[in-house]
């Protein structure tokens, strides 16, 4: 019937942290839509009151993460078409983050745990001193760039069902960003890295579900990552009790 | 425990691996108590040994061999994802060398009641 | 407080340690169940052996502690038990595993019911 293609049903999840509800709304369907076309499609013509975030629209920024379907993704890389089951759309804030209205979730645990992770560059020599010179072909050198493409979009943390399961866990963005670090041949601190990540929260607490890696919109493998974070922390153990 | 939309198959791994333990941990006291029966009661520990020839008991001693090869491989994939600087296609290759050994090693249990 | 370094280390360590004892144990079974299983027949290979003592008191240690490690991630992350709890709860189980799983041993190995 042309009147059931014409039409989308989208539930929307709505709502503050502590009530959540669900509402339907009919959108006019396109042939060429993303879910973030949907998303600003209710907000503009049928409820302004709807919260959402996004910025860039074109996939470099990672600002309109949402669950779509059950899945967690950039809504506006996400084609309609690719995700509609028959003509429903389910969109929803992403998972593991506190709800701060409708779609907007809080990032601040998602940025805590980078922090916590000691996800930020030591440095080892002052502006006075010569640059360090890095041989880009270097293996380390290489594994470090495999993960520095992250944008902090938390997909990932949203996929990880340990993150859900466990609250102190670090999650894979911030153990990515660890493992990059720790492998930048001017960061000067390897120890207080590898500290960092074997801890209550650490990487250890990892199952190796992959469900990070098979979501990264980035095509990026954290759970690699993480795999080599247990490694490293492994070796040291033995060589610490000598 | 809530899963995405669709389960890949890593994530289908760590729920074999996770459930295979949890039985194998349930099963582990059982196997314990029926064993000490040799010290303080010999002859029910002759008795269920004649039990565990029914067929039905058969079957479940088939379940729990299952349950400790997917655990055991399962537990070595783990182990060479880890630790072992592999690629990525020959994880897959280890997965499958896996999958073979433990058809082999339940049809070797089967042939063996 | 929950899987850590050294946690993670005596799991991994731990099966490291029984895959040997899984395979002969395996082994062993598939042995022993030729022709029918009794009482005497187990038990007039293992009593008063030093050799089984040791073995299957090394693997009840090991399983012990694996299973043990095991059931409190599980505990952790799918009934959210923390603290002191999660830690008394871990203890408790390590220890009635190998409580039982000693007694198990001692019953096999040592001679006469």
């Amino acid at each position: 019937m042309p009147d059931a293609q014409a039409t989308l049903s989208v539930t929307v999840s709505r709502g503050g942290y502590d009530s959540r509800q669900r509402q339907i709304f009919a959108v006019p369907a396109h042939e060429n839509q993303t879910v973030l076309d949907v998303v600003s499609w209710i907000q503009q013509s049928l409820d302004p009151t709807l919260s959402y975030r996004f910025a860039c629209r074109v996939g470099m920024c990672g600002s309109c993460a949402m669950t779509v379907n059950g899945v967690p993704r950039w809504t506006c890389r996400t084609h309609v078409k690719k995700v509609l089951d028959g003509d429903r759309l389910e969109i929803g804030p992403l998972r593991n983050l506190p709800v701060i209205k409708d779609l907007a979730v809080d990032m601040e645990p998602f940025f805590d745990k980078w922090v916590a992770a000691e996800g930020r560059h030591h440095p080892t020599r002052g502006r006075a001193e010569p640059i360090a010179p890095i041989d880009p072909l270097d293996a380390q050198r290489q594994t470090a760039n495999a993960g520095i493409e992250c944008i902090n979009c938390s997909v990932c943390y949203a996929a990880c069902d340990t993150v859900a399961a466990n609250a102190d866990y670090l999650g894979p963005a911030a153990l990515q960003r660890a493992w990059t670090l720790l492998n930048d041949a001017k960061d000067g601190n390897r120890q207080g890295i590898l500290d960092a990540v074997s801890g209550s929260g650490g990487c250890h607490n990892c199952h190796s579900m992959g469900s990070c890696t098979a979501y990264c919109p980035n095509e990026l493998d954290p759970m690699s990552a993480i795999a080599g974070l247990k490694r490293e922390t492994a070796r040291t153990f033995f060589k610490r009790r000598g | 425990m809530k899963r995405p939309a669709r389960a890949h198959p890593l994530w289908l791994a760590f729920v074999l691996h996770r459930l295979s333990g949890l039985g194998l941990a349930l099963f582990l006291p059982v196997h314990f108590w029926v064993l000490s029966l040799a010290l303080t009661d010999p002859a029910r520990l002759d008795q269920a040994l004649h039990f565990t020839e029914r067929p039905l008991v058969k079957l479940a001693e088939f379940g729990l061999v299952f349950l400790l090869a997917v655990h055991f491989f399962g537990g070595l994939r783990l182990l060479a994802l880890e630790w072992l600087p592999w690629s990525a296609p020959q994880k897959s290759l280890a997965a499958a060398a896996v999958a073979v050994s433990f058809l082999v090693s339940g049809t070797f249990f089967l042939r063996a009641i | 407080m929950m899987l850590d370094l050294r946690l993670y280390m005596l799991q991994r360590l731990s099966a490291l340690v029984m895959a040997p004892f899984v395979l002969v144990h395996l082994g062993v079974m598939i042995y022993a169940i030729q022709g029918g299983l009794s009482a005497a027949e187990i038990l007039g290979r293992t009593q008063g052996s030093l050799g089984w003592f040791l073995f299957y008191g090394l693997f009840v240690l090991a399983a012990g502690l694996h299973a043990a490690i095991g059931l409190r991630v599980i505990l952790h992350e799918w009934t959210g038990l923390c603290g002191r709890a999660l830690t008394g709860a871990t203890w408790a189980i390590g220890a009635a595993l190998i409580f039982l799983g000693g007694r198990a041993v001692l019953a096999v190995t040592w001679g006469g019911a």
